[in-house]
């Protein structure tokens, strides 16, 4: 008897506590930038597609839902021909943004993606690609890595020596 | 041979092991992991790269012990080694710090990533962090041709390339420049590397620097393959691969690790030659053509049915041409259709009649025809009138390692174990075992011959026939010759039988009778003096060898036929006609014949002309079997599910049998049912049902997975198409699945479909799937040996001795010049490889072609037999005047029959 009375009286002061629920979608809930959400492929400061098609993330999915296939443009820069992400089976876990080497592949507060058919959760390149950098800007794989391609020669890079001339005897 | 086992001990533990090897080996074969970079197994130890340090302790007292490399420690009885010793795991995690001071941050765009040498030895010395700040030194690269991608910014110096480039495969255009940390491995300019072994690279180099440039177009990881066991189809000798497939189309092909067969190489065309399966030029579609002189046109189900029910009716008498390129399979369904004695082989008479000498010979005699590692076991070899580096150049790399026997006894005599690469080369300088080459022009080999002969091809067997008279004096027929053919013969001779391990080889591509005979005598003649002789004879194609094993006609035959009577319907089996006839006869064959039916591959010169054209699936969507020059059966597997009408050349057979005979019964529903029916059909094939497991193993219940454990995209890649996931296609054919699911345990030697183990994600991981590095797989190397040499038959002498042929004025004696890029069909197909098949040419003597007016490059007309060719003249003075070489078989060429006299003119 005295369980139910308190009961009662422990539901009624909850009139004067602060409400915890927020009249979606009138008000967006706060999400934190590393919140993660819908993935996105970014680009880099020059403008370029950031992902180099490594398939790192697709091998850290654990759901299988990421396909691509690589190709080279005529510099020998690797790009995606085709970047798929299955969004009716992510689970986004965020491995696929640890696993990326070069910050293209990134996880975005957004989770607004419901869908009436399944078959539009299935994502290409055009959909996933956005023109910023996202969360981590300045950022240039192309810089870092030993390739030549169109943005740099041999030798040009942030941590490069120039070229050796293999007929220099120097020490 | 059995060896006494020593025993050393081990961070404590006690192993028996085989003496004679080096510290490293031993350990890898006990599964024991020591990073190492520069030791290869085929490539023996230099110790160049410091990285396979462990301690040695003196005695069981020694407590501070020293750093010693393992690749260079004779293992010896009552050895003490510590692999996990603080010291030294901090000596070997110091060398890779040292080494990836250079190293570039390319890995994710790097093709050797996820298979890499490198990146496993890192890992497994535990270096994780960069301390170096400072930056990075650079290469330039160099082009290389179209197989091999150059990167040399990856490159940690191990030397592996150029050891396998210079010592091991006898290239000359790969080399180390400069000196000290400028190292650099490359070519003095930029250009093709020259070496039919090139693609090797990218299996011996631990690191990215030389990459498969045709997988990188279509670039997949290691881990997001396929892979299925298979055989190589490009020449006889049937190599072991690596399927690897992606997307539904072939993405590489790598090395399949067999003991008996390719140890750890295959040859370029075995490795490049596979994008025909991928070409634009596949029939992928069934066409029919509708009324004679109208265009071929694509046909659906219901159409094909009914005019198969016309071309097949039981009152047609039907014609079937197999091909020495189909499976044993579909050549027995084809002559289950039309019947033993309207089964014709697709091959020339002469061919025909060559190989069933040669397997009679192999069958017959006693003389044992040997498998790769057996040839590299030779200590003096003859090459008799074969260019082996371009049919079957895998043979020439291995009579390249035989060469080495001599010198690496010679060593082991001063205490130099054969692992210790350098100092074996060292004391071998130019010291080689004997091997004599006798052919037309220069050879691939000739850097190795002890003895050249150069001469025409008559001259050749009747050199063969003086080498037999005097190996042996009771040689029936009397030979004469001059001085020079006989001291040559008679240092052959004396070599052959002071050898142990002698080896004779020729082949029957060269098309001349009387050198197979010569060969074959020189086989009997040492036979009888020493059984441990060997005879590797080179045949044509990858099935020829099968081919023979079945009753047949020959194609001659066939056309003979068809001047008597109309054929009714002709079945043409995987068998490009216009290469084995002249046009004149398979134009006349095929306007004698009211239907004709090809399935094939790739549209071709025979299917332009066939009536229903069904396409035929490849090596890589069928299963098969097929039988190499030393008469090994091996089997490939399905890697790519077939699509639109592709079908199994057996399974189109199949159905013509149905609608052929509604009566009998054969219930081929799967291909197990099918190689059960040929067994039971022809007893030669029995073991076949032994030999491997069939469509029901299972390990633990499951199939074999062809996908690695983390195969990626499984619920996208058709997500594109639709988004509830399609079912794993079924295959009944085959133990392996197409998925990943399965079991992770190893499967038997022969259904190894990839290479992996913990810890190992490059190709050195096969070192799991050897009794230990060079060994034999676990389970014993795959393939059976149809062929068991009898030795109770007493194979009489061939006495067809060859008399030069008179030449009249501008007359030339004509002999064909293989290529390895070009004379094989299917390989030539592939967009890659195309680029390296040179123009139709023929080679001349300078004296010869400056008779005619010709300097290197113009162009000349060749006349033989009615058939006119125009060709490049290229300088040869190898080549006896009055002889001239022709390439053979290249795309655009028609055919030849050669050797033969022609006429040749300027243009």
């Amino acid at each position: 008897m005295l369980s139910i009375l308190r009961t009662i009286w422990l539901t009624f002061l909850h009139i004067f506590h602060k409400t915890e629920t927020v009249e979606y979608p009138e008000v967006k809930p706060y999400l934190p930038p590393r919140y993660r959400g819908r993935i996105i492929l970014t680009r880099d400061k020059e403008g370029e597609e950031r992902c180099v098609a490594c398939y790192l993330c697709a091998s850290a999915c654990p759901v299988d839902c990421i396909s691509l296939q690589a190709t080279e443009d005529e510099s020998g820069r690797r790009y995606p021909e085709f970047f798929r992400i299955n969004f009716s089976r992510c689970i986004f876990c965020g491995f696929c943004e640890e696993a990326c080497p070069t910050y293209a592949i990134q996880l975005i507060p957004d989770f607004e993606m419901g869908e009436y058919d399944r078959q539009n959760m299935v994502y290409e390149k055009e959909h996933l690609l956005i023109s910023g950098q996202g969360k981590y800007p300045d950022y240039n794989f192309y810089k870092n890595a030993g390739v030549s391609i169109g943005v740099k020669g041999k030798g040009e890079g942030d941590h490069e020596e120039k070229p050796l001339d293999l007929k220099d005897l120097m020490p | 041979m059995e060896v006494s086992m020593i025993k050393i001990l081990i961070d404590g533990k006690q192993y028996e092991v085989k003496p004679e090897k080096n510290l490293l080996e031993t350990c890898l074969a006990l599964g024991l992991n020591i990073p190492h970079f520069c030791y290869h197994p085929a490539l023996g130890s230099v110790g160049a790269c410091r990285l396979c340090a462990v301690k040695k302790f003196r005695d069981a007292d020694d407590n501070k012990g020293r750093l010693v490399m393992s690749c260079l420690e004779p293992v010896k009885e009552g050895l003490i080694v510590s692999i996990e010793d603080d010291e030294a795991k901090e000596f070997r995690t110091a060398i890779i710090e040292g080494l990836m001071t250079n190293h570039p941050h390319d890995c994710p765009v790097c093709d050797e990533g996820g298979e890499c040498h490198l990146q496993d030895m890192t890992v497994m010395t535990g270096h994780n962090y960069r301390r170096f700040d400072f930056k990075k030194r650079t290469y330039t690269n160099q082009y290389l041709g179209p197989f091999i991608n150059h990167e040399m910014n990856r490159c940690i110096q191990c030397y592996r390339c150029v050891r396998f480039y210079r010592d091991y495969a006898g290239g000359k255009d790969l080399n180390v420049f400069a000196s000290h940390n400028h190292v650099y491995f490359g070519r003095h300019e930029d250009g093709v590397l020259e070496s039919e072994f090139s693609g090797n690279l990218i299996e011996v180099c631990p690191t990215g620097v030389f990459t498969d440039k045709t997988l990188k177009k279509h670039f997949t990881r290691k881990w997001d393959l396929s892979n299925t066991p298979s055989i190589c189809v490009h020449c006889t000798v049937g190599c072991n691969i690596l399927v690897s497939e992606r997307y539904d189309s072939l993405r590489r092909i790598m090395n399949r690790y067999n003991g008996a067969v390719n140890g750890y190489f295959i040859c370029d065309r075995g490795r490049f030659g596979y994008e025909f399966v991928n070409d634009d030029r596949r029939i992928r579609n069934a066409k029919i053509r509708p009324q004679k002189e109208e265009n071929q046109v694509e046909a659906d189900n219901e159409i094909l049915t009914s005019r198969l029910k016309t071309s097949l009716a039981k009152s047609q008498k039907i014609i079937g041409i197999g091909s020495p390129r189909a499976s044993l399979e579909s050549n027995f369904a084809l002559s289950v259709l039309v019947g033993n004695e309207n089964f014709y082989h697709g091959i020339s008479k002469k061919e025909q009649l060559l190989t069933h000498t040669v397997l009679d010979f192999l069958q017959k005699s006693g003389v044992q025809t040997p498998s790769l590692k057996q040839i590299e076991k030779a200590d003096a070899v003859l090459i008799l009138g074969e260019d082996l580096t371009n049919t079957a150049p895998m043979i020439a790399l291995a009579v390249r390692q035989a060469s080495r026997n001599i010198p690496n006894q010679e060593a082991l005599k001063k205490g130099i174990p054969i692992w210790d690469d350098g100092p074996s080369r060292e004391l071998a300088q130019d010291t080689k075992s004997p091997v004599f080459i006798v052919t037309p022009f220069k050879d691939g080999l000739d850097d190795l011959s002890e003895g050249t002969f150069r001469a025409s091809y008559d001259d050749i067997a009747y050199l063969g026939f003086v080498i037999t008279a005097s190996l042996d004096n009771k040689f029936p027929v009397s030979i004469t010759t001059d001085y020079e053919h006989q001291k040559f013969a008679d240092k052959v001779a004396s070599v052959l039988i002071n050898a142990k391990n002698p080896l004779i080889i020729s082949g029957i591509t060269n098309g001349d009778e009387a050198i197979v005979y010569a060969a074959l005598n020189i086989a009997r003649a040492l036979f009888e003096s020493n059984p441990k002789c060997m005879l590797s004879m080179v045949l044509p194609e990858c099935n020829s060898m099968g081919l023979a094993f079945i009753p047949g006609k020959s194609l001659d035959d066939l056309v003979a036929l068809s001047a008597v009577e109309e054929i009714n319907t002709l079945v043409i089996l995987e068998n490009d006609l216009y290469r084995r006839a002249t046009a004149d006869m398979v134009d006349f064959l095929l306007e004698r014949s009211k239907q004709i039916i090809v399935l094939d591959h790739l549209t071709n010169r025979t299917s332009v002309h066939a009536d229903l054209l069904l396409p035929a699936a490849t090596f890589a969507e069928s299963e098969g079997t097929l039988v190499n020059n030393e008469g090994r059966a091996q089997r490939y597997y399905k890697a790519i599910v077939n699509s639109n009408h592709v079908r199994e050349s057996w399974r189109w057979i199949d159905e013509f049998i149905k609608i052929n005979d509604q009566d009998k019964i054969l219930s081929w529903n799967r291909f197990d049912d099918i190689v059960s029916s040929m067994v039971n059909e022809w007893p030669v094939f029995s073991k076949l049902k032994t030999y491997m497991p069939d469509s029901d193993f299972r390990m633990l219940n499951e199939k074999i997975p062809r996908q690695t454990m983390r195969h990626s995209g499984r619920t996208a890649i058709h997500a594109n198409i639709a988004v509830n996931e399609a079912k794993i296609p079924n295959d009944s054919d085959s133990p392996f699945t197409f998925s990943m699911e399965g079991q992770p345990e190893r499967p038997p030697s022969s259904l190894v479909s990839f290479y992996w183990s913990p810890g190992w994600n490059s190709v050195q991981s096969m070192y799991n799937d050897l009794d230990e590095p060079n060994g034999s797989l676990k389970g014993g190397d795959p393939g059976i040996r149809l062929i068991a040499p009898d030795g109770t038959v007493d194979i009489p002498y061939f006495k067809m001795i060859p008399t030069a042929k008179k030449l009249q004025k501008d007359e030339w004696m004509i002999v064909p010049v293989y290529q390895i890029f070009g004379s094989e069909e299917l390989s030539s197909a592939g967009h890659t490889l195309t680029q390296r098949i040179r123009v139709p040419f023929v080679y001349l003597n300078r004296k010869d072609a400056d008779s005619l007016g010709a300097v290197e490059g113009d162009r000349i007309r060749l006349v033989i037999s009615k058939t006119n060719i125009v060709l490049i003249v290229r300088i040869e003075n190898s080549l006896e005047q009055g002889i001239a070489g022709v390439s053979i078989n290249l795309p655009g060429m028609p055919f030849i029959e050669l050797p033969g006299i022609g006429n040749i003119y300027k243009l």
